[in-house]
């Protein structure tokens, strides 16, 4: 095995319409476990960002700790990311979202992340329908600490260790429902067929996307004992339906199948293509939440889009921040100059 | 024995209620008497609650200009029958009492040596309005009015203050000005007017203001560019962030599409405040929080992130009583550690130490500058005396054209004319500060990776120990350079020729100035030294050299700015003298004075002059 990455370039690569190739989107090598589900999320983050032609710059990565947080690294290479402290990406993902409107962000988080240390963030931006993808490389597992339950872990799955679980299991897209979230979807990292399209939509849609990516450890939590081993999830695997996403500039073409049920028309003009039951309605956050625990009573996981609000204010449109990035006003614009102080000096005496 | 007699020096204290309305009509008669050219410092005393619980506002009037707490009380306003035995107790000898003779006095509180002034508040209310708010607000204003007529307060000067509180609201003035009329007319028909302590015009204001101090810092931060602003409510912080969005309201505004040129986000937490302003600092704007101790507490995590990281945030921390919830709407100067070295590991932070509302608006918007050029954190720490209560200080001045420090910041065109390998964490220049890049800068060069990890030069991750030390080498020669950057401490030699030496900060700075004139009137004699920030200055090296011994001012009981002293700067120990108070109310001059004579007394050192005063 060699840690080197080719610098070759075979000239036949397909581009994007900005002229870039899947490989300008790609990281560093991973030094995750091989076969971990995680690497999958990163090729789908890769492969959504290529066919959306983001510029690869123009993107702020953001993670917590643990092992699903060090995957930025290993994707969009060009861009910037920020590796911050446990559980508190949220804070630091609306802060940078707030200096710079212009970028796409995509925050990467875990489930011991986001479902125990970070609960607190989590659910706070969620309320402030901050613009960004948000996802949970979610493995029921620490991996990096080797292998104690999180708190997604399911009542009876063990790990390794072999102790079946007590808690009960948190369910990261019912309580995203729950308190608000405008985009809501689950999927699985072996199945890049539902994962890359649900990744353009998240990304294009306006204000908090979220999605709940199944991602087995295969160190720790691989067993069969386990609910989140990737034999388990293939085999309890159920989908509200497959989607296409056909970006706001691209006509539509034959290369999208035909016979879609639903259209979704996002805010930036995207469009979402639904293939699914007629009596399923991703604009119901009830309907969303039972049938995600009638597939849970049944012994089923549901993945696919869940729900979608596309309308939304997002935390810019509540705040009225200036369409100018924050960060790019000067003492010009900013300062108020010795006049506005003066009559303010006069009012204190 | 003979009433108290003295012209524009006394101190006066209000007793009240709170939730009662007597805040306003308390400010109402700190500012007559500055109005009148006579300088004032009101202390608000008030308990950690909402209503019904004994509150106090103490004001400090003084020709002379001594500012801090002077001790002791001359006369007291005392309208809170909870406090009354101890509003008493707390006179000095001739002093006057002001209470409400609607009920007579309670025999069981007597002092024969002090004047009972009787005025019938509630009485006067009851007779005079009919809406029982309005009964219980306006009586602040009878006993307001009977004081313009016991202390000669200009009645003009107290008709224009109300007309420009209520500006607007006419009906609100005539009442107002109707409730000072009846107290005032009381009080000159029942009593000798005015009392022999009075107060009478005088020209010693100069053309000073009246703010408080998170006011001021709120204005440093509108001037110094901050647009995102992430907080959690805790007392006595909240106003810097209540006031930064006052002025942003007014100042900050697009005019042609109303749009707002900043962010406010009241989180969820102060663990989610400061990473909000941490991530705005990542991205290229300026981001602040604004917190108390236990905020700084929560804050420590993060605040190791933005050191090691090296991403620009300011915090301002306005200090209350410790440890834990201490007491919340009390003062003290007792984080200085937990903000030094906040954080585990090996840390150190920037630190800007406020006096005066002045400084607050001039560090506020220096912060800003200093966390750019040396990303890293830098700490504004003020404290609920400085921060809650106004001050007579300098006007505020911004010189036009003054750009912001935005530090070593490479933009696409930097990156295209650079020829070596751009490294985040390279020390090109000697001066341990590296060259950064804000994220979507160019699209081939210029991205790295932020963590709290360990890494290289080139920001890449390493277990490697020799790159982690050359690293944190790095951030020890950085923390020099800033050495270079933070303001001077301010340096006041003794009339004579002195090896003795005092040094303080922040809020201790009036009183302690006052404590010198007292100990030099007796012969005493200290040079006196400021200081006004951390890391310590050469001039502080110094000072510390050039004396045998050295008093050590501050308002926590550990003597914290001394043990830093003693570490940072590898002082001797003995060398430094603790003058320490720390029960939550300000530093008092008497007190300071107090205590070097006691710590004086105890040293083998022969006077060498008689005690002149």
């Amino acid at each position: 095995m060699t840690y080197i990455r080719p610098n070759f370039r075979h000239p036949a690569l397909p581009r994007n319409e900005l002229g870039y190739t899947r490989r300008d989107y790609e990281g560093a090598l991973s030094t995750l476990c091989a076969g971990c589900g995680h690497d999958s999320v990163s090729g789908a983050i890769i492969q959504a960002c290529f066919e959306l032609a983001i510029p690869p710059h123009r993107v702020g990565k953001l993670s917590g700790i643990g092992c699903s947080s060090k995957t930025p690294t290993y994707f969009l290479g060009r861009s910037h990311g920020f590796n911050t402290v446990h559980g508190r990406m949220p804070s630091v993902a609306t802060g940078a979202a707030l200096a710079n409107r212009e970028l796409v962000y995509i925050g990467v988080s875990g489930d011991g992340d986001t479902a125990s240390i970070g609960l607190g963030q989590f659910a706070h931006v969620i309320r402030r329908n901050l613009d960004m993808l948000y996802i949970v490389e979610n493995n029921g597992c620490y991996g990096l600490t080797k292998g104690q339950d999180s708190a997604t872990a399911d009542v009876g799955s063990a790990s390794k260790k072999g102790v079946p679980n007590p808690y009960p299991p948190i369910d990261l897209c019912a309580m995203a429902l729950d308190l608000g979230a405008t985009f809501v979807a689950r999927s699985f990292s072996g199945d890049k067929r539902q994962l890359v399209p649900l990744i353009k939509a998240g990304i294009a849609h306006r204000g908090f996307a979220f999605i709940d990516v199944i991602s087995p450890c295969v160190t720790f939590n691989n067993t069969p004992q386990s609910t989140k081993s990737y034999d388990y999830v293939r085999e309890h695997l159920a989908s509200t339906g497959t989607l296409d996403f056909v970006p706001v500039r691209q006509e539509i073409t034959a290369d999208y199948e035909a016979g879609y049920t639903e259209e979704v028309t996002l805010h930036d003009g995207s469009v979402i293509h639904l293939y699914k039951e007629p009596d399923l309605d991703v604009h119901d956050r009830h309907a969303a939440l039972r049938a995600i625990r009638e597939h849970k009573e049944a012994g089923r996981i549901l993945t696919g889009l869940l729900y979608v609000d596309p309308d939304s204010a997002d935390l810019h449109e509540v705040l009225q921040t200036v369409k100018t990035p924050l960060r790019d006003l000067t003492a010009k614009e900013l300062c108020p100059g010795s006049r506005a102080l003066d009559a303010i000096n006069a009012s204190k005496r | 024995m003979q009433p108290l007699a003295s012209v524009n020096e006394f101190v006066i204290r209000f007793a009240n209620v709170n939730g009662t309305g007597s805040a306003s009509a308390n400010n109402l008669f700190a500012k007559a008497v500055f109005r009148m050219g006579v300088p004032v410092s009101p202390k608000n005393i008030f308990p950690s609650n909402i209503q019904g619980l004994p509150t106090w506002y103490e004001v400090r009037v003084s020709e002379r200009g001594y500012l801090g707490r002077r001790g002791g009380v001359d006369m007291v306003v005392a309208m809170n029958p909870q406090s009354f035995a101890q509003d008493l107790a707390c006179l000095e000898p001739g002093g006057y009492l002001l209470y409400d003779s609607t009920k007579p006095l309670d025999p069981r509180y007597r002092r024969d040596d002090v004047q009972f002034i009787g005025i019938p508040c509630t009485e006067i209310c009851r007779r005079e309005f009919a809406d029982p708010r309005q009964r219980l607000l306006l009586k602040n204003m009878v006993y307001i009015g009977a004081l313009a007529a016991l202390l000669d307060l200009e009645f003009a000067v107290l008709r224009d203050l109300v007309g420009e509180q209520f500006k607007g609201k006419e009906k609100l003035i005539a009442a107002n000005i109707h409730a000072l009329e009846l107290g005032y007319q009381y009080a000159a028909e029942h009593y000798a007017c005015p009392l022999e302590l009075r107060v009478a015009r005088a020209d010693a204001v100069g053309d000073r203001i009246l703010m408080e101090g998170n006011d001021a810092l709120a204005l440093g931060c509108i001037y110094g560019g901050a647009t995102v602003a992430a907080w959690y409510p805790i007392t006595p912080s909240t106003s810097v962030i209540d006031a930064f969005e006052k002025y942003a309201k007014r100042l900050r505004i697009d005019p042609g599409t109303g749009d707002h040129l900043y962010a406010i986000v009241q989180a969820e937490d102060e663990l989610a405040a400061i990473g909000v302003a941490i991530g705005a600092g990542w991205n290229g704007a300026r981001g602040f929080t604004a917190t108390s101790g236990p905020g700084l507490s929560l804050m420590s995590e993060f605040l190791g992130l933005a050191y090691f990281a090296e991403v620009p945030v300011v915090l301002i921390d306005v200090q209350r009583a410790g440890p834990s919830t201490g007491m919340p709407t009390r003062t003290q100067q007792s984080d200085l550690f937990a903000a030094a070295y906040a954080s585990h590991g090996d840390t150190k932070h920037v630190l800007l130490l406020p006096a005066s509302p002045t400084e607050c608006f001039e560090f506020g918007a220096l912060a800003f500058d200093l966390a750019d050029r040396l990303q890293t954190p830098v700490i504004v720490l003020s404290d609920l005396d400085l921060g809650m209560n106004d001050h007579v200080c300098d006007p505020l001045t911004w010189e036009d054209g003054r750009e912001y420090d935005r530090g070593k910041v490479l933009s696409a065109a930097d990156l295209d004319a650079l020829k070596e390998r751009f490294g985040r964490y390279l020390d090109v220049d000697g001066d341990g500060i590296p060259y950064r890049t804000y994220p979507g800068t160019h699209p081939e060069k210029g991205a790295f990776f932020t963590r709290g990890t360990s890494r290289d030069e080139y920001a890449v991750y390493t277990e490697d120990g020799e790159a982690y030390v050359r690293n944190m080498e790095r951030l020890l020669r950085k923390f020099e350079t800033a050495k270079s950057l933070v303001p001077k401490p301010e340096f006041r030699p003794a009339r004579q020729e002195t090896r003795e030496g005092v040094i303080f900060f922040g809020t201790s700075t009036p009183a302690a100035l006052e404590a010198l004139d007292l100990l030099a009137a007796e012969g005493h004699h200290f040079d006196a030294l400021r200081i006004r920030a951390f890391p310590f200055t050469a001039e502080v090296e110094a000072f510390l050299e050039a004396h045998e011994r050295i008093y050590v001012i501050e308002q926590n009981r550990d003597g914290q700015l001394r043990k830093m002293l003693i570490i940072e700067c590898e002082v001797d120990p003995k060398k430094l003298k603790s003058v320490r108070h720390y029960d939550g109310m300000p530093i008092t001059a008497r007190n300071i004075a107090g205590q070097i004579r006691a710590l004086k007394g105890a040293t083998v050192t022969p006077l060498r002059r008689k005690k002149t005063g």
